[in-house]
């Protein structure tokens, strides 16, 4: 009989996070540093961490792993691609990071079509600084600025990133996962490893958002938190690939 | 649930489980429980009852956000 076993993988440090109880961060770096086991590229990928909860990535994951201004992880990827374009480069950043902040990065890389690949951790509040609104914040939710609730009139829109982002030449793989059950779990993770993929095929941009978990910005416990994502941010973030050329 | 002739060892890390519970609700044989113990954190955490009852199928390994679950298969 064959011998299989869940174990840590190898490219997570022997130590343990800082994270809320039940955040999806740590899923999503777990399910990264498989997918990098599995395709034995540790020793040739570089990470670049966002600002926000995940700003410490460095000192979770065990392979290079450097740190970027707020919202400037795509531009500082552009550079380590483009000076070492035989490296596995990834961005790991957050709605706030990556959807307000740092907007136009985000849109020039992919319009670039740099080879890197982006991870972004949809949970739709600015969970570090304690739970603000952010772009991805869906209309009615409230948040600590916006305690009656988002309102479209004042605060606009929810920001569809992957849908946004699809329709530009340069991005090459564009899918939604989320990480609240098993099942979405290994889909997420096989999305990612795609992503990765396009990227070690030379193929140009790729992006995976992850919907996730931040109890403590929604102020609600692991359990609601999860069944809130399932239940209303999927209906406004549908799960699947946008566009895989 | 007699046909099982594996052996597994799960191995819970408690003294850093946070006690989200996101692997309780997801064991399909429900032998994950919150214990009324508080560890060395401060939380309250996740033990494991009637361990023969587990079938290895890794959902609470896939769950935990802070992947102190681990679970070995022999033969
Ligand atoms: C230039 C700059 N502006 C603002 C901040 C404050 N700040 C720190 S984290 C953060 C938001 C992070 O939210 P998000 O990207 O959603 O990540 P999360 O914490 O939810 O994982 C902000 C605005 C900062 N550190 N630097
Ligand atoms: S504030 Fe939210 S995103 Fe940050 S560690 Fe806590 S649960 Fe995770
Ligand atoms: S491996 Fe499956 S059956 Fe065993 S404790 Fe974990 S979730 Fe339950």
């Amino acid at each position: 009989m064959e011998r299989t076993q869940f174990v840590k993988p190898k490219s997570l440090k022997n130590t343990h996070h800082n994270y809320c109880p039940g955040c999806g961060h740590g899923i999503i770096h777990r399910i990264i540093a498989e997918i990098i086991d599995e395709l034995n590229i540790r020793e040739k990928t570089i990470a670049v961490a966002p600002v926000g909860c995940a700003v410490f990535a460095y000192d979770y994951w065990d392979f290079d792993v450097t740190e970027a201004p707020h919202g400037r992880p795509p531009a500082v990827a552009t550079g380590i691609k483009r000076v070492l374009p035989d490296r596995i480069v990834f961005t790991y950043q957050g709605d706030g990071d990556l959807a307000a902040i740092g907007t136009a990065e985000i849109i020039h890389a992919a319009n670039r079509s740099e080879n890197i690949t982006v991870i972004f951790v949809n949970n739709t509040v600015y969970g570090m600084t304690q739970g603000q609104m952010a772009p991805t914040t869906l209309i009615g939710q409230k948040t600590l600025t916006t305690p009656y609730g988002r309102d479209a009139n004042r605060d606009g829109y929810p920001l569809k990133v992957c849908e946004l982002l699809s329709v530009l030449d340069g991005t090459k793989f564009s899918a939604r996962g989320m990480v609240t059950n098993p099942k979405e779990i290994i889909k997420t993770k096989s999305l990612i490893k795609k992503a990765f993929f396009k990227q070690i095929e030379n193929k140009g941009f790729s992006i995976v958002e992850v919907l996730s978990m931040c109890p403590s910005g929604l102020h609600m416990n692991p359990i609601e938190t999860k069944e809130w994502v399932e239940k209303e941010l999927t209906k406004f973030f549908p799960l699947g690939v946008f566009k895989d050329v | 649930m007699k046909v099982l002739t594996k052996k597994y060892k799960i191995i819970i890390d408690t003294q850093h489980c946070k006690g989200c519970e996101l692997c309780v609700i997801n064991c399909p044989q429900k032998i994950l429980i919150l214990s009324d113990k508080i560890n060395k954190l401060g939380y309250r955490y996740v033990e494991i009852t009637n361990e023969e009852n587990c079938t290895a199928c890794g959902r609470c390994y896939l769950m935990c956000p802070d992947y102190l679950i681990e679970i070995y298969i022999d033969k």
